[in-house]
């Protein structure tokens, strides 16, 4: 080819220049966005809403004809229901701020940061009829209210429980040591399983607030430098012993078929799926109490369809819904009239301790570690307590 | 050598009168040839290259973690203070080499067979045995070793007559899993630099009293080195890039987990950890090339 010039050399200077362009385009000013004017009434639906869930939040029947709350909401309000499922909190909050989607189910270490991002709005909720029957522990709680505003349907809830194979784990235990204890664990060593998640980091907290009172541990989301350095070197520590951090129930749950794990921080949800597969399991809330989660349906403050996600909180937070979400997802109904349908609503309430405030109390339920330690006596109430980043650079450091 | 048309042409049709336009002129004949291929490749696949490194400069807003765009050398400070980001950049490292070596040697024989024992009709047959388990999906084929390898699976039953114990879940699993995965991507560029050797070539060492081993050595391993640099191309690339195989039978993180898992949570991060990859396979490429692994392909 006897071309003038080197079409190399042309190539590079188009690259060049195509990357000079998205610096120019990628360091300029980023937009703010958002209003945070309370909603205080719900107006005539869309026609459609678009949702990110948990999977198993909105069951429309394909998976099972005897789940299926999407279809008659659907016939009831005219709002056709299209669904993302998000595998992790922080996909949901990654999902939420593109702006795509009208609300979320999220759990407290996404709220918080929903919330603080300015991607969802405050809503009066008096305007949804349902909210008078939800579970009073369920109000207000700092994952689902900020400066006094609600912004959210409280969906249910749950506790991280220690499941165990019984005829390995001998005696039952009762206590997180089992896991967290050097020679306690040591017994069990590559067969110890624990959430591949960094909110995992707080349930070394809930551990070491009753075995290391001297730390001070109050809240275990909000953790100075020393508390949480404690937490992570105990994780370090456990990370001999772990054989897998499971990121899925589904692979838990075949873990504990095929033998790989004997003893870990689950849900009730795998306990009972093994349980009726006639796996010889068994899970108990340890004496040191434990983290939960309480999801939160949300509405984004960029809703295409805010009236159509109003009637879907409402829809889910009512209890002929709440029956089906419980049962089908494994959990406790927010809904306390969801216990008193009937005998099965009532055995599912009470597997899940729906009612149980004793249980409830003992859960330290999810909530985004930010740097304001809050105002408790625990960790000094300053605002020097690691955030969520810095949990989840721990994590990485913990799992090597 | 153009033959330049010298004789006025009549009214002709659009497409002839395109044709009349790039009559002559080869420069934007092959600009207008290679618009499309090239403007894919600099807008679509450097571009979204050149977006994640400008991502690998941002930073994530502290009480949010909204994605702030700005300037901050942050993540690179942090890839290069914590020692865990090292470790794990050597251990993928590690891995793809071991994997990458696993593969020379297991693939070299074999290609051998099929390029120059195996008769026609026995070699077409062995290259679609190689590529078959390209057809079945690699999630099921990682979901597969995932069973094979689980503490009541077959690995284990298999050994337990003679005493012996499986290597369950962990960094030598991702090794085994990896290089049963990429194996074929080894020995179709080893069978194709063979077949490629004439065998007059074999017989002359021969007739020249070389041994087989000395053949194998001054002949076959020389001649095809540069297919297998080529080759190992594929599965080094590949080992260093997998998160799936490392999530399934894996305990520890490699890069593509660290990638996968700050993704969501921390975009910039992941962007920033991604320059590691992309420098060892800078590097890799540069050093191929030295060994003449893009003359014959």
């Amino acid at each position: 080819m006897s071309t003038t010039q080197n079409p190399l050399r042309v190539a590079w200077l188009c690259v060049l220049g195509l990357f000079a362009v998205l610096l120019v385009a990628g360091c300029g000013s980023s937009s703010d966005s958002g209003s945070s004017d309370e909603i205080t009434s719900i107006g005539q639906t869309e026609g459609a809403v678009n949702l990110i869930a948990w999977a198993g939040y909105a069951e429309d029947g394909t998976t099972d004809p005897a789940y299926d709350w999407v279809t008659p909401f659907e016939k009831q309000t005219g709002c056709k229901v299209s669904t993302k499922t998000a595998s992790t909190s922080d996909e949901m909050v990654k999902l939420m701020r593109t702006g795509q989607y009208d609300g979320v189910s999220a759990s407290g270490d996404a709220s918080v940061r929903l919330m603080a991002g300015g991607n969802v709005d405050a809503i009066d909720m008096s305007i949804l009829s349902n909210y008078a029957d939800i579970n009073p522990s369920l109000k207000d709680q700092p994952y689902n209210t900020t400066d006094g505003k609600n912004y959210g349907m409280p969906h249910g809830w749950g506790a991280n429980v220690l499941l165990y194979n019984a005829d390995v784990v001998k005696p039952a235990p009762t206590s997180w040591g089992s896991v967290f204890d050097e020679q306690e664990a040591a017994k069990y060593k590559g067969k110890i399983t624990a959430p591949d998640n960094p909110i995992y980091i707080a349930d070394a907290a809930v551990y070491l607030k009753a075995t290391q009172p001297d730390l001070g541990i109050d809240n275990p989301y909000e953790l100075n430098d020393e508390q949480f350095n404690a937490a992570v070197d105990l994780l370090k520590a456990q990370n001999k012993n772990i054989g897998e951090y499971w990121a899925d129930a589904t692979k838990n749950i075949s873990s504990y078929t095929n033998g790989d794990s004997v003893i870990g921080s689950s849900w009730q949800y795998q306990t009972s799926t093994l349980e009726a597969d006639g796996q010889p399991v068994s899970s108990t809330l340890p004496e040191e109490g434990t983290t939960g989660w309480s999801d939160t349906w949300m509405l984004s403050n960029e809703a295409a369809n805010p009236n159509c996600m109003l009637e879907w909180m409402n829809w889910m937070a009512s209890p002929e819904t709440q029956v089906q979400v419980a049962g089908w997802f494994g959990e406790a109904p927010a809904n306390l009239k969801a216990c008193a349908m009937d005998k099965d609503s009532k055995a599912n309430c009470d597997t899940y301790h729906a009612e149980d405030q004793a249980y409830y109390d003992k859960i330290a339920f999810w909530q985004t570690p930010v740097s304001d330690c809050g105002d408790d006596g625990g960790s000094g109430g300053g605002s020097d307590c690691k955030t969520y980043d810095d949990w989840v650079q721990a994590w990485t450091e913990i799992k090597g | 050598m153009a033959a330049e048309a010298t004789v006025p042409a009549p009214r002709r049709s659009a497409g002839k009168r395109l044709a009349d336009l790039f009559q002559g002129r080869p420069r934007l004949t092959v600009a207008a040839l290679l618009a499309a291929p090239l403007g894919w490749l600099v807008i679509g696949y450097l571009g979204s290259l050149g977006v994640m490194l400008v991502a690998s400069f941002w930073h994530l807003n502290e009480l949010s973690g909204e994605v702030q765009q700005g300037f901050t050398f942050d993540n690179y400070t942090q890839l290069f203070t914590g020692d865990v980001y090292r470790t794990i950049a050597l251990r993928t490292v590690g891995i793809a080499a071991a994997v990458t070596v696993t593969d020379a040697i297991l693939a070299f024989p074999i290609a051998f067979f099929m390029a120059k024992v195996a008769k026609p009709s026995m070699r077409s047959l062995l290259v679609v045995a190689v590529l078959l388990p390209l057809w079945s999906s690699y999630l099921v084929k990682v979901g597969a070793w995932r069973l094979m390898l689980s503490q009541d699976g077959a690995i284990n039953w298999a050994l337990e007559p003679f005493g012996l114990h499986g290597p369950g879940f962990g960094t030598t699993a991702v090794w085994l899993v990896m290089a049963y995965i990429w194996l074929p991507y080894m020995i179709i560029p080893i069978y194709a630099g063979m077949e490629r050797i004439p065998d007059s070539v074999l017989n002359a060492s021969e007739d020249l009293g070389a041994k087989p081993l000395r053949t194998f050595r001054k002949v076959i391993l020389p001649l095809t080195f540069p297919a297998v640099v080529a080759g190992s191309i594929f599965t080094f690339s590949l080992t260093l890039g997998d998160y799936i195989t490392p999530a399934n039978v894996g305990t520890k993180q490699f890069i593509g987990n660290l990638v996968y898992s700050n993704f969501v949570s921390n975009l910039p991060l992941a962007a920033a950890i991604t320059t590691t990859p992309i420098a060892v396979m800078v590097i890799y490429l540069l050093v191929a090339r030295r060994f003449g692994a893009f003359e014959h392909v």
